[in-house]
């Protein structure tokens, strides 16, 4: 275990290289520039701003100093928000996406789960079509559709929940429902049909053989089993939507990391676009190893090497 | 004369799977007895009932399975009548199972010592500790060494030799009275399931219980077992002792079965003779002899009518229109006489 996650931890150093060099010569090669914004600059202006963030120097000059500041964990200043630094924007923009997403897992996990298992266990029933046709909708509908109607509903026509901003708690439940109805529709399914699957078994057959009653065979000898594809997918999920939704972040006008990202690519904001992106490919490979471990625990039969 | 008190006592036992497709007549009228610690063969080709006829014992009858007729007793209790919350009370307590697979039987994320402590929590006032010893007696009675070790080994680390005896410590941890094998052998290589038969008649001799043996392999049952009752299209063809079976048999499927096993004693050149033909349709089955198609002296009876069974001696019956055929010829030569 110890080994497996040295190795993992050097290779995520790799990974932090690799994705930090891209995105770096990457960027450079679209076309314009930071200070190329609707407003006329006088090109003396420009100049003069270039020269002060480096973009005067020759790109292996720029590569470089950024490589040593990055290992020095300094992902440097950004260039359209004055006077801030990347690392500061992410230090206060991810806690907000963070915390809104991790909701929204909570939820797509502990309602998903039960939901498919519930499906799985009354295969064919009137129960089991409407969690299909109800998870099929929430997979297909898009976030912003859903983040519209809910919208339109709760705060527009009936006035039930603020429709922006995050200052109070009731602010906090149409975004979390938006960002869970996806994937708790998901795990849903995944849910049912590893259920079913696992049902299918053996020894499930041998439980019940042994005397074993229903709910004690699924808490203890199905459950274990069905939730591992569960668990795969709880991993890149995670990362997605503890980073934000731009979509999201947008429409409920909150002020999280998601939409920073996508505003710096716009506005070719050089670091905090390297810097957001590097965080959240560090953010995935953590996340992996977690699910790696996890999964051991859940399954014996897996190793870590 | 005094009703004799049997182990298993099915009688008439009809039941069919709902399917899509219409209804799959598994059993047809089955009727089968077992005095208590008797080892009973059910021989038959796959779809025959076999399975089913003895998962019906412990009322675990597969969705979309349902029992539409008969009476199924075992050790006194209805099984037809009991509810599941009684059925679970008996299954792994007064009978249990193994199955044919044991690389699939058992759960792959619970160690062994979990999964044979578990139906002991289950049936007996033990506690933890005492389930623990009891596992570990077990893991010593079916020939398995080291068995603190392998109590907390998981399945996936054991042989499949190995995860069979253990699937016979969990059927045998609370001393049932009746031991259902579903084909234990198949799935094992030929060592391996000499070991494990010679391991039931051995724990069958120090325990007690009764032995169903559910098989296709002929040289099982002729070893082991006091009766053989031969199944075909979810019907009992011929019953009787494996003397009566093997020696005389009646029913031409048996004696297609007897014919089809290679012989090793035999000139090379001696081919192995098939039964031809299909086996049945079990959505549409025959109105007469279910075998009557693939039989080689079909008469014309045999397509129209159900055989009834004919008792050839005390323990040998079979369900075949030649036996009625030929016991009616000698009482007409008797009558001549």
């Amino acid at each position: 275990m110890g080994k497996y996650i040295t190795k993992r931890i050097l290779l995520a150093l790799v990974t932090a290289f690799v994705v930090a060099s891209a995105t770096f010569f990457i960027m450079n090669m679209v076309p314009g520039g930071p200070f190329l914004g609707e407003k006329a600059v006088t090109p003396a202006a420009q100049e003069a701003l270039e020269a002060k963030f480096g973009l005067d120097k020759p790109l292996s000059e720029q590569y470089t100093t950024y490589m040593n500041d990055l290992l020095h964990g300094d992902l440097g200043p950004s260039l359209k928000k004055r006077g801030r630094t990347v690392n500061d924007i992410i230090a206060t923009k991810f806690p907000v996406s963070a915390k809104l997403g991790g909701m929204a897992i909570l939820i797509a996990f502990f309602v998903g789960v039960p939901l498919g298992s519930y499906a799985a266990f009354h295969r064919g029933k009137l129960i089991d079509n409407i969690i299909i046709l109800f998870s099929t909708a929430g997979i297909a509908i898009p976030s912003f559709l859903s983040s519209t109607l809910l919208m339109y509903f709760l705060s527009a026509q009936w006035g039930l929940l603020p429709s922006k901003g995050l200052n109070s708690p009731a602010c906090y439940i149409m975004p979390v429902i938006a960002l869970a109805l996806h994937p708790t529709s998901y795990i849903a399914r995944l849910m049912r049909s590893s259920m079913l699957d696992v049902m299918g078994q053996d020894y499930m057959r041998t439980a019940r053989a042994k005397g074993v009653s229903q709910v004690k065979s699924i808490f203890k000898h199905a459950l274990r089993n069905a939730i591992l594809p569960v668990v795969t997918y709880l991993g890149p999920l995670t990362a997605q939507l503890m980073t934000g939704s731009f979509i999201i972040e947008k429409i409920f006008v909150i002020p999280g990391l998601g939409s920073e990202f996508v505003g710096a690519i716009t506005s070719r904001d050089y670091p905090l676009i390297m810097g957001t992106t590097i965080f959240l490919a560090m953010f995935i490979i953590t996340l992996n190893v977690i699910v790696d471990i996890l999964y051991a625990v859940i399954d014996p039969r897996i190793k870590l090497k | 004369m005094a009703e004799e008190k049997y182990l298993v006592d099915i009688k008439n036992e009809r039941l069919s799977f709902f399917t899509p497709a219409g209804e799959v007549k598994a059993l047809n009228d089955v009727s089968i007895r077992m005095r208590e610690g008797e080892v009973l063969g059910i021989v038959g080709e796959s779809g025959s009932g076999k399975s089913v006829t003895a998962y019906s014992i412990m009322g675990l009858t597969a969705y979309p399975g349902k029992l539409i007729g008969g009476t199924v007793e075992f050790n006194g209790h209805r099984i037809d009548q009991m509810g599941e919350k009684e059925l679970r009370k008996i299954r792994g307590k007064e009978v249990s199972i193994i199955f044919q697979d044991p690389m699939t039987s058992l759960n792959p994320v619970w160690t062994i010592g979990n999964q044979i402590e578990e139906v002991i929590l289950l049936h007996t006032g033990k506690n933890r500790k005492e389930a623990h010893e009891r596992a570990k007696e077990l893991l010593t009675l079916v020939g398995i060494n080291e068995p603190e070790k392998r109590l907390k080994q998981y399945p996936h680390e054991l042989s499949g030799g190995m995860r069979q005896r253990v699937m016979i410590a969990i059927a045998l941890a609370c001393e049932p009275k009746l031991l259902i094998a579903d084909e234990p052998t198949t799935a094992l290589d030929v060592t391996i399931q000499a070991q494990i038969l010679e391991l039931m008649m051995e724990l069958k001799k120090k325990l007690g219980m009764g032995i169903m043996m559910i098989t296709h392999d002929l040289g099982v049952v002729a070893s082991m077992c006091d009766h053989i009752a031969v199944m075909y299209a979810g019907k009992v063809v011929e019953y009787g002792t494996a003397d009566d079976i093997f020696y005389e048999p009646k029913h031409e499927y048996t004696r297609g079965l007897l014919k089809s096993i290679p012989k090793l004693h035999e000139e090379a050149y001696e081919r192995l003779v098939p039964i031809e033909g299909q086996p049945v349709d079990m959505l549409n089955p025959p109105k007469g002899c279910p075998f009557a198609n693939r039989c080689n002296s079909c008469m014309k009876i045999c397509l129209d009518k159900m055989p009834p069974y004919t008792d050839i001696s005390d323990t040998h019956y079979s369900a075949c229109w030649l036996i009625q055929k030929a016991e009616f010829e000698k009482k007409q030569r008797e009558g001549e006489d």
